[in-house]
């Protein structure tokens, strides 16, 4: 612009007042959207920082279920699944996975007699690209009805005051049912003869574009044998891990895939409540379990089992755990993966 | 003003033209939802959370195609000149701070996807369309190029707001025609040929 046909600065003081209100007003929105301003905003650092409440975190772990042990193998789609969703892992098949056991513990070192809840990670992979991620629990529902009210759970039972847990259950009774499943379900002496549960409510879209609630797990083709706990203690803080290596280099473990579709009008936004037993279920495939890796350095450690990583067919449902999982996982593997020099990539590093 | 340029032997650029005018305003919504969607999404777990990230991966590509795209325009129709008035440290600044802007603009979402890659997460940009990885995994490039991700955002958002700060002292302070030069419509600074 020449110079000469500018118009006369104004005062210069009221425009510099516009500008910095402007850019103040910008910045502050900013913060307020990361939270800043919001200590109360549950976080997922929060709920991750919620599992080294009673212990320091177990740096280059998994924050949660951190004792685990990697196996590859495949599942077999019996083509059953396409009628109610279209996604490539449902035509009959057979497709890699990677997947890993695990206990319900943020101790990588915990005494496998003494954890309560066995898990199972896996990622069925598609010629499509695209991926099916998933992490289950033995137990049939959930411990608690929302995310927040997990994160209570968290804080009740880190809690040193006597009646924490009392206070917790009073606010919360669903977690009434979750004992009762902690008291009386059978302990067994392998990851085999475990069903692991998505629990989370998930919607199909079959091909024709109809949507499906649904809920899905994999129930054991091993024949569970109860023991008592007070037996499990005698075989020695990892005889899962053992076990399960022994009995899968003897021969593959396998699992039925049982997809429960809801009625309408079944609820699928709260995953401490499971559907009534007669709902249609459908048998989709199998699991099978061929080999057993460590976990330092197989292939299962550095994969985030996120439930939120699904093929197109699959989406969340109104179920809030899957957000604030995919959220929490993603916060434990950024720390986990920046702390990889605390677990050496060695066999042994399973056991330090 | 009008008659001053009619009489101009050489044809002086004044403002951008309208693809880059265009591709910048565009851009301009684009980055700043994208830089609001990220900070959001990091700090909650409510459902909202996935629908922010199935924003954030598409729109990050979307933004890393508009910015070549532009780079290329940019690179073929040039910028107006500055004032010749403007005193150096501020044309040093405007350079910089412009070089910084087309080098996050590209290098953001390249850094998320690389990130993702390096964790072994799927880009999806549609229900159903997943984009391939661009790095194999690996935990310690992962840390990096989170770290990368997670510090830049900040430096792109100062640096957006001393961008915008710049613009309103053109605008408001020194109207000098900078801020014309990319304005939606001609402020009262230039003299529309009717007048």
């Amino acid at each position: 612009m020449p110079e000469a046909s500018r118009p006369p600065p104004r005062n210069p003081v009221g425009s510099l007042v516009i500008i910095a209100a402007v850019v103040a007003v910008a910045a502050a929105a900013f913060a307020y959207t990361a939270g800043w301003f919001s200590p109360e905003r549950l976080t997922p650092q929060k709920l991750v920082d919620g599992f080294d409440l009673r212990m320091p975190p177990p740096l280059g772990h998994r924050r949660n279920h951190a004792k685990g042990i990697c196996f590859t193998g495949v599942f077999e789609a019996n083509g059953a699944g396409s009628e109610l969703s279209h996604a490539q892992v449902f035509a009959k098949g057979q497709y890699p996975v990677i997947g890993r056991f695990n206990l319900g513990t943020p101790n990588p070192d915990a005494d496998d007699s003494k954890e309560r809840v066995r898990g199972l990670g896996l990622m069925i992979s598609t010629p499509d690209g695209q991926e099916w991620r998933m992490a289950m629990i033995d137990p049939p529902f959930f411990p608690v009805a929302t995310v927040e009210a997990f994160r209570d759970l968290q804080i009740a039972s880190a809690s040193k005051e006597p009646d924490a847990m009392a206070k917790f259950a009073g606010a919360h009774p669903e977690i009434a049912a979750f004992g009762g499943w902690a008291k009386s379900a059978p302990w067994t002496g392998s990851y085999a003869e475990e069903p692991y549960n998505g629990l989370n409510s998930f919607i199909f879209t079959d091909s024709s574009g109809n949507d499906h609630a649904v809920r899905w797990s994999l129930t054991p083709a091993a024949q569970p044998v109860p023991v008592p706990p007070e037996e499990l203690a005698k075989r020695g803080p990892n005889f899962l891990e053992t076990e399960i290596a022994d009995r899968i280099k003897a021969g593959p473990a396998r699992w039925t895939m049982r997809v429960t579709v809801a009625n309408a009008g079944d609820q699928t936004v709260d995953p401490s409540k499971a559907w009534p037993q007669d709902r249609r279920s459908v048998e989709v495939g199998t699991l099978t379990a061929q080999q057993i890796e460590a976990e330092a350095d197989g292939p299962c450690r550095d994969i985030n089992f996120d439930p939120t990583v699904l093929p197109g067919g699959i989406r969340t449902s109104d179920d809030p755990f899957p957000a604030a999982r995919s959220a929490a996982y993603r916060v434990s593997y950024d720390r986990r993966t920046a702390e990889e020099k605390d677990y050496p990539r060695t066999t042994t590093g399973a056991a330090q | 003003m009008t008659n001053v340029q009619r009489i101009r032997p050489v044809r002086v650029i004044h403002r951008f033209n309208p693809l880059q005018r265009t591709l910048h305003w565009l851009m301009a919504v684009c980055i700043l939802a994208m830089l609001f969607i990220g900070v959001g999404m990091v700090s909650t777990v409510a459902s909202g959370y996935l629908t922010l990230v199935n924003i954030h991966k598409p729109l990050g590509i979307l933004i890393l195609i508009l910015a070549l795209i532009r780079l290329v325009v940019r690179l073929r129709y040039g910028a107006p000149p500055l004032p010749l008035d403007l005193p150096e440290p501020m044309k040093l600044a405007a350079y910089l701070s412009h070089y910084a802007l087309y080098a996050l603009m590209i290098a953001m979402p390249l850094i998320g996807w690389a990130m993702l890659s390096a964790a072994e997460y799927p880009v999806v940009i549609w229900p159903g369309v997943w984009l391939p990885q661009i790095l194999p995994l690996d935990p310690s490039l992962h840390t990096l190029l989170w770290n990368a991700h997670f510090y830049l955002a900040f430096l792109f958002f100062a640096l957006i707001l001393m961008h915008l700060a710049a613009a309103l002292f053109h605008a408001l302070i020194r109207r000098d025609g900078v801020f014309d030069a990319m304005g939606p419509r001609l402020t009262h600074d230039e003299v529309a040929p009717a007048e």
